[in-house]
């Protein structure tokens, strides 16, 4: 079995150019890889796009900012595509004032939008959103009397994704409810980069517990465990 | 009569609405605090759309887990039989008609089961969320709201004109009214809550409020 490149947090946020788009993991910052989203904020990477759950936290009263909202706050995405930014305050100003473009997606639609991308499928049939502002400028398709939208899939050039325990060969298991969107990310997109707390040698993964297969994986980064 | 809004009359009338082994999302805010209210003997399944089924508690002070979040993003538990999965899963769960029961917020709700909970155009933009897939794919919803808003306009509506959740999909209003099911077009009351009465929700509610025989008092 092939071993991994382990590489820096640096040199991972390294091989996000500016223009790409990311997948990033996580759910309010729970499943958010921490020191490679340090590591592109220092490296002021710009005009990306941003495809992640949420915006994560920024805590106005107190400037207090997890996950990806320091990138948020520094403009560093011209275009971010999530379903919730209510604990972000600085993406709904930026979103009202023309500043980014922000596209609001149904969670569970975003989820198999990014299933679908890296399942080899052109899209999805939700009936989530029929009758709403979400279905505006969408195929309406009829199965057998019931209304679902079209939701074309979605594809990323780099996932950045956070797990628990990865062995040397990439596969991985997560930790509790960070788990969320990595899995899915993982195999949507032409680099994927994983920040894990642990790397364990080749065999020691019960493969019946692994959760993404190694494969889908080119980078890993062992974190520095600030969580 | 004077209104004093009581949000812990609708989460406690919301609780007894529960069979032991139904699976249950409960949205943020009021809804979450559903759980607190069970009625002894009543063991259901809480599903947490982050990913997974058997939240748990809120841990003591100290034992939170940062990756161990609820859709709030707020430190929770997982109870023992609890199972972990991906937005994907999760999301199948609720939009395949797993759920039994989802209890969501309102901005507003009108006769026709029309739910807006999203946004308020121009002021406040947060987001769907999962709360359209919830709408959509619960097998039964639920909304918990106080009556009145601020203005002391009714969030009962007879159409909803913030943009929708979704459409046509809400089955129960719970307020600290009263208990109200929606069907053919019109609010259906089933009981109102004392000290309120009868005249006193529908000299206060522009909508069509069905009053049926068996309509009744509760005190909770």
């Amino acid at each position: 079995m092939i071993e991994k490149k382990i590489i820096s947090a640096e040199e991972a946020a390294g091989m996000v150019k500016d223009g790409d788009t990311v997948m990033l993991s996580g759910f309010m910052a729970c499943g958010s890889p921490p020191d490679i989203l340090d590591a592109l904020c220092e490296q002021e990477t710009k005009e990306m796009t941003l495809i992640c759950n949420d915006t994560a936290i920024y805590n106005v009263k107190t400037g207090d900012m997890n996950g990806v909202a320091p990138l948020i706050h520094k403009r560093q995405f011209s275009r971010v595509i999530v379903s919730h930014i209510g604990t972000n305050p600085e993406t709904q100003r930026q979103m009202n004032e023309g500043e980014t473009e922000v596209e609001l997606v149904p969670q569970g639609t975003l989820a198999e939008q990014v299933r679908a991308g890296g399942a080899g499928l052109g899209g999805i049939l939700t009936p989530t959103g029929v009758g709403t502002e979400v279905e505006e400028g969408k195929q309406v398709i009829d199965i057998d009397g019931k209304k679902f939208l079209l939701e074309k899939a979605r594809k990323g050039d780099i996932a950045l994704i956070k797990a628990g325990t990865a062995d040397k060969a990439g596969n991985l298991t997560y930790d509790k409810s960070s788990r969320n969107f990595g899995p899915l990310m993982a195999t949507a997109c032409e680099t994927v980069i994983v920040e894990v707390d642990e790397i364990v040698e080749i065999g020691e993964l019960n493969p019946e517990c692994i959760v993404t297969p190694g494969f889908f994986v080119d980078y890993l980064v062992q974190t520095r465990g600030t969580k | 009569m004077e209104y004093k809004p009581n949000k812990e009359i609708i989460v406690k009338r919301i609780a007894k609405m529960f069979a032991n082994g139904d699976l249950v999302n409960l949205g943020i805010g009021l809804p979450t605090q559903v759980g607190n209210h069970l009625p002894d003997g009543v063991t259901i399944l809480l599903q947490s759309e982050n990913g997974f089924v058997g939240l748990g508690p809120v841990p003591e002070k100290g034992a939170e887990d940062p990756m161990l979040v609820n859709a709030g993003g707020m430190p929770v538990t997982l109870l023992p039989g609890g199972a972990y999965f991906d937005s994907a899963a999760s999301f199948g769960i609720i939009r395949g008609g797993h759920v039994d029961y989802t209890v969501l917020g309102v901005l507003q709700v009108d006769q026709h089961g029309n739910l807006a909970n999203y946004m308020i155009p121009g002021k406040m933009v947060p987001g769907m969320g999962g709360a359209m897939d919830l709408t959509v794919g619960a097998k039964t919803v639920i909304t918990a709201t106080t009556h009145f808003e601020k203005s002391g306009e009714a969030k009962l509506k007879r159409n909803c004109t913030l943009p929708l959740t979704a459409g046509n999909a809400v089955n129960y209003v719970v307020t600290d009214l009263g208990f109200f099911e929606i069907a053919d077009g019109k609010f259906i009351l089933r009981e109102y809550f004392a000290p309120y009465t009868v005249e006193y929700i529908l000299s206060n509610t522009d909508a069509d409020i069905v009053i049926p025989d068996d309509c009744r008092e509760v005190t909770l």
